[in-house]
């Protein structure tokens, strides 16, 4: 397991949509590389053939009806919308990335 | 084999279909699937992605595209399980896509294609059909600085079909798709409409030299909405690689998406975060268990598929492939003529009536033959009366599109009009006395060796009868008194 | 004397002594009281929850009560959705949002007619041990000000010990109800996973999450339990069973009970002496009354915390992404585009532990890591299951203490990782989904000591069981701390 170098840190705070201000990434990025120091411990359990769990109760899937039901009231959540365009939430333009 | 489609390099082409499945609700909630509705109307809180909300899967969504599965000969997966597919996008309230991932609906399969020129039928293998939710709509606008968000569609469920890169032509693509497109709707699974979205296609194409093992590297050709686009742009990207490759330069692996008014493709950018979708299974989902019996049962409620009915109605009703092709244009097209041609007790003629006639009579009507008002019962039976001359192919004829249209009792109808044929000598005597006394200049050239003027002559008495005359008696009678003289 | 139970909040009722109404107002004079030195509570429904509890006393009149909380009052965590309601998780990037549905448990409650006068602070998304990381500022421990009331329900276990409410809900992903329960002299339960509904609990990590009582009696928590759990068809990871009927089997008693003590657990490292005393007294207890008492071992219990880690932040960094600016909440003022807006909003909007514990999470899911990390976690998560599966073979329960020590300072653990490590007796549970609650069991240097018991899946009312007949027994549940302001008290 590797060691997060500041790159890393801004990659990941990418992918999570962070922005973070240098003293930030620096302080966290020491906090996450201490924290996956210890958790490198993991390394050393052997789990040939473990099969993971994801859920810690096993049951049958349920599954739902293909019945319309009548839910919230849609203007209960775009009258505290930050923006609105009629019935459409309005967002800052997407800026195409190369 | 058909003659290649570049000269130098063998083209590879694989699709991904996007298929929306025919539910009345979303995938993992009961917010209404509708088509049209204002912006954010047919929304739930998970479709909304709200604090505290939770998805819960659609059962019926399941067995949609299970039946596409098996239709296409798939192995349906006993465990299956949804994953999220994390990245930030307006029109992704949750953050992230429930889409399955590692373990799909089904595995493997085919569909097969028959290319006008080629070799014969081929099937074209699928690598995996698998069900995720869509998401919703950006709406950019040019004109205001600010993107508008519409979650209608966010949620609504889709399978994702993916072939194998099997077709080796921009038609073999067209036909896949032309036969996946009809398989899909065929056994209910999907309405696919293009126009509406309901059936999306991504290309992915690549060339390499003849004889090539290895794959060159593909571009992946994206929103291709229409059969015909499709074929268009594929060729468009042939050409272009292969200017590219003779050129001496290399095809870079990138998306493109097709401009169909320009006729030309255009380089997407990259949707943010591409390269890291970070997927994991969806905690708040179990993963889907499909029983033996339960995919059984599926199966075995599958219409019979197309291609079995195309052969079947060959073979039994010894029909011409063309005409079974047009019988075959829907599968509710096929039960009604099935039904039809039962009722009638005349299977060849009932194919006539029901690909001639029938679908004509709908078209005036602007109808599909699943708003037909007849029940394809009582259309058989009215051919089953023109079959046995109880009424002639005229009275047939000008029954149908009220019957198609009203509905009725095809037996009721001719006894209330008196439509019942006139074989009655006496009767029919009476009106080749009149048509012969009317037209003594018909009745002298036929004399004279002009045979065309019995043809005339029957058609006075038809339309003296009103139609309802037997064309065949009429035919023997007034032969028999023009050879004898013609005289009344 | 101590504070009342829901059990005799409902007795008074019943015989007319009280009303919902006066139970309401004394809860709401309580927290004007004593909150300003607490910050228990991050809102009050004064006029509602008055409202409320005049229905709910009709209803009594008419001979209608709903259940056995019908005009109780009880604080609800502020990640529980309630119509209408602000729901804050903590947190600024919530500002100003109202659910505009209810949680599946808060809906059930309020059909049972208890009464929600308030919503408890917390940990920022649940993310701590402390109730320090909120927006809201901390809360404090109601027996020592300058100490901290655990985590993350913090607001729901100060809101109860500081004897606003009998009874309050909170959340449990690795331990946020049963630790602040230990700090706080309460019963906390966290019920077996899939037991009570998630349905309008603001997800922190949705395999983990439980939501769960806190109150002065295990029997109060069987109360609320029977009322909120049971199937609910809006939760795709909620238990086909039925709702618990842990009430009925209350008074079993713990004759020929067989109790599991997990080496493992007495031999941690940094445990302190007193708790392991406590912890013993209590097993002690339950021996003389009858149970019977053996030593089991889950080995994989060293690995608990760095599963655990891995497992809720990589849950936790794909159930945040929601928080966007958006659709709701808190959204950055000018950002020039879309990315900024979203990079901005949650910048602002998220405190540095949701921030770090995103970043983990995010790191151990992306491309080159899943394996070595996400996965490995998992796959001990399984082991860590196996263990407790052998353990169970020979035993009903487990007793092991709650946490190494009682509430620590405001301020004390700033390191992250030392405030993960204190997790380490809890986290086991959520990750086997098992039953587990924490009762106090005395006292060490003034402060509350918990003791917890954990069961196999679905025994929930064995642990209540357990839990009430050490209760009947002891009277460490009617400590009180010293009085917090000017010695008032309903």
């Amino acid at each position: 397991m590797s060691k997060l170098s500041p790159e890393d840190v801004r990659h990941v705070a990418r992918l999570a949509a962070l922005r973070l201000s240098s003293d930030e990434a620096e302080a966290l990025g020491r906090d996450l590389h201490a924290i996956l120091d210890y958790v490198e411990q993991l390394a050393e359990v052997d789990t040939e053939g473990v099969p993971p769990t994801a859920h810690a109760i096993p049951f049958e899937t349920p599954l739902r009806q293909d019945t319309p039901v009548s839910s919230i009231d849609p203007e209960e959540v775009l009258a505290q919308a930050p923006a609105r365009a009629g019935t459409a939430f309005a967002v800052p333009k997407v800026l195409d990335e190369a | 084999m058909n003659a290649p489609t570049h000269p130098d390099y063998e083209v590879v082409i694989g699709l991904e279909v996007h298929c929306q499945l025919r539910t009345r609700t979303k995938l993992f909630t009961g917010a209404p699937v509708r088509f049209g509705e204002p912006p954010n109307q047919d929304t739930s809180p998970v479709c909304l992605g709200l604090p505290g909300a939770l998805p819960v899967l659609n059962g019926y969504a399941v067995e949609l595209a299970a039946r596409a599965a098996l239709a296409t000969g798939g192995e349906v997966q006993p465990d299956s399980v949804f994953a999220r597919k994390n990245y930030f996008y307006p029109d992704l309230p949750k953050g992230y896509q429930i889409s399955q991932f590692e373990h799909p609906l089904s595995l493997g399969g085919y569909v097969e294609i028959d290319v006008a020129g080629g070799d014969g039928p081929r099937r074209i293998g699928l690598t995996r059909i698998h069900m995720e939710e869509d998401a919703g709509k950006s709406i950019h606008d040019g004109a205001v600085e600010e993107t508008h968000v519409d979650l209608n569609r966010s949620g609504v469920p889709l399978m994702e079909i993916v072939s194998e890169p099997e077709m080796r032509s921009p038609e073999e693509a067209g036909a896949y798709l032309r036969a996946l497109h009809e398989i899909v709707r065929w056994v209910g699974a999907s309405d696919a409409d293009m126009e509406k979205g309901q059936f999306r296609c991504d290309a992915n194409v690549s060339l390499r030299p003849h004889g090539a093992t290895a794959l060159g590297t593909r571009t992946e050709l994206k929103n291709l909405n229409s059969f015909r686009y499709i074929e268009e742009a594929i060729h468009a990207e042939v050409k272009r690689q292969a200017a590219l490759l003779d050129s001496g330069g290399e095809v870079v692996q990138e998306t493109w998406g097709w401009d169909a008014d320009a006729g030309r493709a255009f380089v997407m950018r990259g949707k943010e975060n591409a390269d890291d979708y970070r997927y994991f299974p969806d905690p708040d989902l179990i993963p889907l268990t499909l029983s033996e019996e339960a995919i059984e049962a599926i199966r075995t409620a599958l219409p019979e598929l197309p291609g079995a009915r195309r052969a079947r109605f060959e073979q039994a009703y010894g029909l011409p492939a063309d005409q079974v092709q047009v019988l075959t244009a829907s599968r509710e097209l096929a039960d009604f003529f099935e039904a039809v041609a039962e009722a009638s007790g005349a299977a060849r003629a009932a194919a006539n009536w029901v690909a001639r006639d029938v679908q004509a009579a709908l078209r005036e009507a602007d109808r599909d033959v699943a708003q037909s008002a007849a029940t394809p019962q009582s259309i058989g039976v009215l051919i089953g009366m023109v079959e046995s001359g109880r009424i002639t192919a005229k009275s047939g004829r000008d029954l149908l599109p009220e019957l198609l249209t009203e509905g009725g009792d095809p037996e009721a109808l001719v006894a209330e009009r008196g439509l019942e044929t006139v074989s009655d000598a006496g009767e029919l005597e009476r009106w080749i006395d009149d048509a012969l006394a009317a037209h003594p200049k018909a009745v002298a050239s036929y004399a004279d060796g002009d045979k065309k003027s019995l043809n005339f002559l029957m058609g006075q008495v038809m339309r003296a009868s009103q139609g309802k005359a037997d064309p065949g008696r009429v035919r023997t009678l007034l032969a028999e008194r023009l050879d004898a003289g013609g005289a009344a | 004397m101590p504070l009342p139970t829901v059990a005799a909040q409902r007795a008074a009722l019943d015989r007319g002594e009280t009303s919902s109404a006066d139970l309401v107002d004394a809860a709401l004079t309580r927290a004007a009281e004593v909150d300003p030195a607490i910050g228990a509570l991050v809102a009050t429904r004064d006029e509602a929850a008055r409202a409320d509890a005049e229905a709910a006393d009709a209803r009594r009149a008419r001979g209608e009560v709903a259940s056995p909380l019908d005009g109780v009052p009880v604080v609800l965590k502020d990640n529980l959705a309630q119509h209408g309601e602000t729901l804050g998780c903590g947190s600024r990037i919530l500002e100003g949002y109202r659910s505009p549905f209810d949680a599946t448990a808060v809906a059930r409650l309020r059909a049972g007619g208890a009464v929600v006068v308030g919503r408890a602070n917390m940990d920022e998304f649940a993310m701590g041990s402390s109730t320090e990381h909120s927006v809201a500022g901390p809360t404090r421990n109601p027996w020592d000000l300058s100490r901290s009331p655990g985590g993350s329900s913090g607001g729901s276990a100060a809101a109860v010990a500081a004897g606003i409410v009998a009874l309050a809900l909170g959340s449990d992903t690795g331990g946020s109800i049963r630790q602040p329960a230990s700090f706080t002299g309460l019963v906390g339960m966290k019920p077996t996973y899939g037991r009570v509904s998630r349905l309008g609990l603001v997800a922190f990590a949705s395999s983990l999450d439980q939501i769960g009582p806190l109150a002065h009696t295990a029997e109060d928590c069987a109360l609320l339990l029977d009322l909120i759990s049971g199937h609910d068809p809006g939760d795709a990871t909620s238990l086909p069973e039925g709702p618990t009927a842990s009430q009925a089997d209350l008074d079993g008693g713990v004759e020929g009970l067989r109790i599991g003590l997990p080496r493992e657990y007495f031999e941690t490292e940094g445990v302190r002496a007193e708790v392991l005393d406590r912890v013993r007294d209590a097993v002690a207890v339950l021996e003389a009354a009858g149970a019977k008492t053996t030593p089991v071992s889950l080995p994989n219990t060293r690995h608990a915390i760095a599963c655990y880690y891995l497992v809720a932040t990589a849950e936790a960094s794909s159930n945040l992404a929601r928080f966007d600016g958006a659709r709701y909440g808190r959204r950055a003022e000018g950002a020039a585009d879309l990315r900024e807006m979203y990079e901005r909003s949650r910048s602002e909007g998220f405190g540095t532990e949701v921030k770090r514990r995103i970043l983990l999470g995010t790191f151990v899911l992306s491309a080159g890591y899943y394996d070595a990390y996400y996965k490995k976690a998992q796959q001990v998560r399984t082991l860590l299951r196996r263990d407790f599966e052998r353990a169970f073979e020979g035993c009903d329960v487990l007793l092991t203490p709650t946490a190494p020590e009682p509430a620590f300072r405001i301020g004390e653990k700033a390191d992250p990782l030392s405030m993960y490590l204190s997790d380490v007796y809890t986290v086991s549970a959520n990750l086997a989904g098992l039953p587990g609650l924490s009762m106090p069991c005395g006292l060490a240097d003034g402060l509350p000591v918990g003791v917890q018991i954990l069961g196999p899946p679905l025994a929930d009312a064995r642990v209540l069981r357990t839990a009430h007949a050490y209760q009947r027994l002891t009277d460490h549940h009617e400590a009180t701390p010293a009085p917090i302001d000017s010695g008032a008290r309903t």
